[in-house]
């Protein structure tokens, strides 16, 4: 299993090599002199020499490069222009926020997206199956925003059930957390339930068809075992490979859903950072966040391999 | 390798799949509309009318008035054009660059390393994550949305293209056709790149639907094309203060990106049964 983990990590490394160059090279990409695109259209020569100088962009391209690698050996991921603080701090303070979410979002994802495409594929062609797969088509095609609003008209404005935003954090008000997140999270999840219930049922299908199973039907086992011991634990193999592109969607979905649930996530902090034009922060929030992405589906092919043991022999 | 050239068995199979239709259906109506758009809503999608603002939805007001008394109708309607010629746009974009990138690096081993890293380190970014940077960097008018919407899903595009070339490459009427003296370019261009259409067409319908939602979320989030363009993000984020008392601000454009995007994923669930059996969801 070491060796395992060994060799993803080792395997990360170029792809983190070369996001962090692209999320260095972000800043140069502005057309023009970055310096006054930050400092504005009414800044003085002074104030945007002072962005030029504290950002290192008056130094030779190499140079900047260079710092920046050594920046981000030591953890270093500059000053948040708009908020004057450390990078890594802000994140640090906000991405639990965005974690908190996600996790909840994931287990509904999981919750829903399994029953439904389980249920769909044992009774496949039944009215349950087309239930199933009409909602999941719905999910897929429901933008996450949209069913936010919707929610938020009818849960918050008219039966007044739920706050229409705003946050609570977990560790001091668990209810209040609740309250607050669930409607986030039904609307980053429904998607991804759709998703996950239509990749379940062609997979659960696909398994229930082979032979082992028509063997352990006839073997004479209860239905419930030959389904979820015998089929499910196949089944299982696919499905968790998508668990790593649910939970890159949930973090792309939280961009919008912290901003319109008032959420102080990180996705709310790279909207805000985006449109206060503060590259340090949009480049450190960026980087770390798919720095995280990537050890997510390391964590999810050591998963894979501990669900398989072909994957394990035959590379461990 | 599945598919090839669009065939009559294959089109007769599309046309039998009732849902490829009704994706078909839904599709279709928003391209007309956007298209008919100066025809349909000759009223200009900015014109202020501060009597009529917050009108709902009447005989007079097909769709209701906004705060500002705009007419909902034409902003919708406007906002089908722009979101059809944004979608359509990034298609195209990433039709030719990822094919190319694909192609390239899926055809010569020598390449695909290098080419793949970086596409897969782009694809290891958040969508919208990445795609709000990038309007960052760029700026927000609608040519500069097309632009980073077209980096985030190019190398997607790109990694479908290349494991089909990886595939045709060592077929045997390949290898024939290059011990016949036939070049690179022709190879590609007569023997593999037609064989590996149907996972590129499959994959663009959805990219179209991405391309869409996520052109809505940026105007949503105030990243995409500035106000007041009539995009269907920008007109819910504008209705929001007011959803109150206005819903109708938000949920018809919302509905109309909602149709949009169902079109497109029957659309292009139809063309996957279809075209490319190996990733049926199974009926």
């Amino acid at each position: 299993m070491a060796g395992i983990l060994m060799r993803r990590l080792t395997g990360a490394l170029p792809i983190l090599l070369i996001v962090s160059l692209l999320t260095f090279g972000l800043i140069h990409m502005i057309p023009g002199d970055p310096a006054v695109a930050i400092a504005g259209m009414s800044a003085t020569p002074e104030q945007i020499a002072n962005i030029r100088h504290n950002l290192g962009l008056d130094e030779p391209l190499l140079t900047q490069l260079v710092r920046w690698y050594a920046n981000l050996l030591q953890g270093e991921l500059g000053t948040s222009l708009l908020l004057g603080q450390p990078v890594l701090h802000v994140v640090a303070v906000r991405l639990p926020v965005t974690l908190a979410l996600s996790a909840y979002a994931l287990v509904l994802t999981l919750l829903i997206g399994l029953i439904s495409g389980i249920l769909a594929a044992l009774r496949q062609n039944t009215w349950i199956d087309q239930v199933a797969m009409v909602f999941a088509m719905l999910g897929i095609s429901l933008p996450n925003f949209y069913l936010g609003l919707l929610m938020i008209i009818l849960f918050a404005v008219d039966l007044r059930w739920l706050p229409t935003g705003g946050y609570v954090p977990l560790t001091s008000d668990p209810l209040g957390w609740l309250a607050t997140s669930t409607m986030p999270a039904i609307s980053l999840a429904l998607l991804l339930a759709g998703l996950l219930a239509r990749i379940t049922r062609s997979t659960m299908l696909e398994v229930l068809r082979q032979d082992y199973i028509r063997t352990a039907r006839a073997k004479g086992l209860p239905e419930r075992r030959v389904v979820l011991k015998h089929a499910l634990a196949n089944a299982m193999i696919p499905i968790t490979t998508v668990v790593g592109i649910i939970v890159s969607l949930l973090l792309s979905g939280s961009v919008v859903t912290e901003t319109l649930f008032s959420i102080p996530g990180i996705g709310q902090l790279l909207t805000q950072a985006v449109l206060n034009r503060d590259y340090p922060m949009v480049q450190g929030g960026l980087l770390m966040t798919t720095a995280l992405l990537v050890l997510v589906n390391i964590g999810v092919d050591v998963c894979y391999a501990l669900l398989d043991p072909r994957v394990r022999y035959e590379r461990g | 390798m599945s598919g090839g050239s669009v065939s009559n068995p294959t089109l007769r199979r599309l046309l039998h799949h009732r849902l490829f239709m009704l994706g078909c259906v839904l599709f279709g109506i928003v391209l007309v509309v956007a298209a008919l758009a100066p025809v349909i809503a000759p009223v200009d999608p900015n014109k202020l009318a501060m009597r009529f603002k917050f009108r709902p939805p009447s005989q007079e007001f097909i769709f209701g008035t906004d705060n500002f008394g705009r007419s909902l109708w034409s902003r919708v309607i406007w906002g089908a054009q722009l979101s059809m010629i944004i979608g359509a746009s990034v298609v195209v974009i990433n039709a030719i660059a990822g094919t190319a990138i694909g192609a390239a690096a899926g055809y010569f081993a020598r390449l695909d390393n290098m080419l793949m890293r970086v596409n897969d380190a782009l694809m290891a970014f958040p969508a919208v994550l990445l795609a709000i940077a990038v309007t960052a960097v760029l700026g927000p008018s609608v040519n500069d949305v097309i632009i980073a919407l077209a980096i985030v899903y190019t190398p997607r595009t790109a990694r479908i293209v290349r494991s089909s070339v990886i595939v045709l490459r060592e077929m045997e009427y390949v290898q024939a056709a290059r011990a016949a003296g036939a070049g690179h370019w022709r190879i590609l261009r007569r023997h593999i790149l037609p064989n590996a259409m149907a996972p590129l067409i499959v994959q663009l319908s959805f990219l179209f639907a991405y391309a869409v939602l996520t052109e809505a979320t940026l105007s949503f989030l105030g990243v995409g094309a500035v106000p007041p363009t009539p995009t269907w993000g920008n007109i819910m984020a504008e209705g929001r203060q007011y959803m109150t008392d206005a819903p109708w601000i938000i949920t018809i454009p919302g509905a109309a990106l909602m149709i949009t995007v169902l079109g497109l994923n029957l659309l292009g669930d139809g063309l996957r049964d279809v075209l490319d059996p190996r990733l049926r969801v199974q009926q």
